[in-house]
């Protein structure tokens, strides 16, 4: 176990690297930089430069950065003069952390349930609509699926805020009511990918010899599904956790858009453009270090899942 | 099998059948695949002739006509009577004429992006899985470090050096710069979206047929092959690649959503097609920000989007219980 975390977090080492590295070198291979605007005069452009370390050698830029890194200070933004890029990525973080919690617990509660409705009606009626809603989950994604549920229940209809993000200290229904459309929109996806997932998973095991064992000693049949037969489905599920979140992370960046919520999504694009270096390394070892973190957490998850896994 | 030749089969001699013929057949069969088939060849349709289907040009703008509804005709003398027969855009766009050309766009990177990723994939999948354990564990030690890094940034990244890139004068550039600034424009400024799609997702193609090939190298007939003594690239051209070519390409069909996906989620963020050329991502970008005014200008794009979307993912799934029927309901 313990070996385990210790392998996973020593990947993150080559791909620390490799990722700051490849992002370092295209950052500093686009033209322009964070300072030039048609009002500013060149001479006070390379002062700023100057004051902000860009004039060294490229290799000596990534070194002191990786210096600063390691005492986790990241730097002070160049578009917003000065302030440190903490101060922006973590309350946006914070808030886009919520919201992908949101949209896992959604994905979980509609497609775990039905892909166990739909492996046992096995060919029945509640199995060809859930598959059938599945591939519709799939195929309608997030910039449709976001502005159609903003138009019907926010704008047509008006049962729920949108274009805000509210605080668990705003009182329980607003926090709660702001958070479902963002939520809905970037967890149906995932739900349609794990109720398959579950789907899938949980015909196979129901043929293997131990469930014809346990079917054999007499047990009920709801004890051998849930016990015997439903644990062991959840396997290649969990698998798809560590990608599945990874596609929250991401996907969060155009829901965080359509609704207008203050996450660390905007950060991503908007640095980009504005040649703002400190904050995209920011963003993109922060990005890193999520995936990481969530393929170690599935690792985890694992053991206590199939405890054969513990020994190996 | 083939050893139970017994005397009333070689009587009745019934013409055997490939395994792609039983595909195509079961294929045939289904007529859910024949409406996805004849949904996407209209598409791929659109896309080659859009001139001659759309009734106007996609910047024929009027402003007279904004936001013209479904149906109404054309207020702008010059337009003659034209009825827009799905209402206009914000500028008083045709949003049929844009929907037909913006076709061209989602079915090339469905092609380009399906084209390369599977290239590359399957022949780097194959050679690591037919090379000794060290060469593969070297080769797909590098997939994981590649794959671990943030797809999407990567892709932003790209996208955005080509856009500062292709503002330049072509006078100015040189030696790669103007290749790729050249590329960029001959492919209508999709080159790095087909670039990064590829790089991204050969990934996944990869170790599939890595995975594959690792059951196939251990089976009779790769030895038979090795003890008549063929070649390597042999082995692997002729005996392997036919085996494990079918996951792939069951693989490949359900990846292509996501290359559309991935490219009318960049054109949304304004990363994508350069306006005005009409891609579905910018139309429905258009739309949400039409969408109190006017919600059906979101509403055509936002559909023939996901009914695309949907059409490779049916095509995919028939494909894959036709290939391999027992995996039906898995």
């Amino acid at each position: 176990m313990i070996r385990v975390i210790i392998r996973r977090l020593l990947w993150f080492i080559p791909v620390f690297f490799l990722v700051t590295g490849i992002t370092f070198v295209t950052m500093h291979a686009l033209p322009g930089g964070p300072f030039d605007s048609d009002k500013t005069p060149p001479a006070l452009v390379r002062q700023m430069e100057a004051t902000f370390g860009l004039r060294q050698p490229l290799y000596k830029q990534y070194t002191i950065w990786l210096g600063n890194v390691l005492q986790l200070k990241f730097g002070p933004s160049l578009a917003a003069r000065g302030k440190p890029v903490e101060s922006f990525l973590l309350p946006g973080l914070a808030v886009s952390a919520q919201l992908g919690a949101f949209a896992l617990l959604f994905a979980l509660a509609i497609g775990l349930p039905a892909g166990i409705l739909a492996a046992l009606k096995r060919g029945q009626w509640q199995d060809r609509l859930a598959m059938l809603i599945s591939i519709l989950g799939v195929s309608v994604p997030a910039i449709v699926l976001g502005p159609v549920l903003y138009w019907l229940f926010g704008l047509h209809l008006g049962w729920l805020p949108v274009a805000k993000w509210a605080d668990p200290s705003d009182g329980l229904w607003p926090y709660i009511s702001h958070a479902i459309l963002p939520a809905v929109t970037l967890g149906a996806g995932l739900s349609a990918i794990v109720a398959r997932l579950t789907r899938a998973s949980l015909l196979q095991v129901l043929y293997e010899d131990y469930i014809r064992t346990a079917r054999a000693k007499g047990l009920a049949e709801r004890v051998v599904t849930i016990r015997h037969a439903l644990r062991n489905s959840l396997i290649p599920v969990v698998t798809y956790l560590g990608p599945l979140a990874a596609g929250v992370l991401t996907g969060s960046l155009i829901v965080e858009q359509i609704f207008a919520i203050p996450g660390m999504g905007r950060y991503f694009v908007s640095s980009i453009s504005n040649r703002d270096y400190p904050m995209v390394m920011a963003v993109v070892v922060l990005y890193a270090f999520i995936i990481v973190m969530v393929n170690l957490l599935v690792d985890i998850l694992y053991v206590f899942i199939d405890p054969r896994i513990e020994n190996t | 099998m083939t050893t139970v030749a017994t005397a009333p089969v070689l009587a009745n001699p019934r013409r055997s059948r490939t395994l792609w013929q039983d595909t195509t057949r079961r294929l045939a069969r289904d007529p859910l695949v024949i409406i996805c088939l004849l949904y996407l060849t209209a598409l791929l349709i659109m896309a080659f002739i859009p001139a001659r289907l759309a009734p106007l040009s996609y910047e024929q703008t009027s402003f007279s006509d904004k936001l013209a509804s479904p149906g109404t005709i054309a207020q702008d003398p010059k337009l003659g009577g034209h009825r827009y027969l799905l209402g206009s855009d914000r500028l008083g766009r045709d949003i049929l004429s844009r929907l037909i050309y913006g076709a061209r766009i989602s079915i090339l990177v469905a092609l380009m992006g399906a084209g390369i990723s599977f290239v590359i994939g399957v022949s780097y999948g194959l050679v690591a899985g037919y090379s000794s354990p060290k060469v593969d564990n070297l080769m797909m030690r590098l997939v994981d470090v590649i794959y671990a890094y943030p797809a999407l940034i990567l892709i932003i990244l790209l996208q955005v050096f080509l856009t500062t890139l292709s503002q330049q004068d072509l006078a100015e550039t040189h030696g790669v710069q103007r290749l790729i600034v050249r590329l960029d424009q001959d492919s209508g400024g999709l080159f790095f979206i087909f670039v990064a799609i590829g790089a991204v997702n050969w990934l996944n193609m990869a170790r599939l047929t890595r995975g594959q090939t690792l059951h196939y190298r251990q089976q009779e007939f790769v030895q038979a092959a090795r003890v008549v003594g063929a070649s390597r690239w042999a082995i692997m051209g002729r005996h392997l690649l036919p085996n494990v070519i079918g996951p792939c390409i069951v693989a490949e069909t359900l990846a292509i959503p996501g290359y559309i996906y991935t490219e009318a989620f960049l054109s949304f963020i304004g990363l994508g097609v350069q306006p005005p050329t009409p891609s579905w991502g910018s139309m429905i970008s258009d739309g949400y920000g039409a969408l109190r005014l006017a919600p059906h200008v979101i509403f055509f794009p936002a559909l023939a989007l996901s009914l695309t979307m949907l059409a490779f993912n049916f095509l995919g799934d028939a494909l894959r219980d036709a290939l391999d029927p027992k995996l039906r309901n898995r």
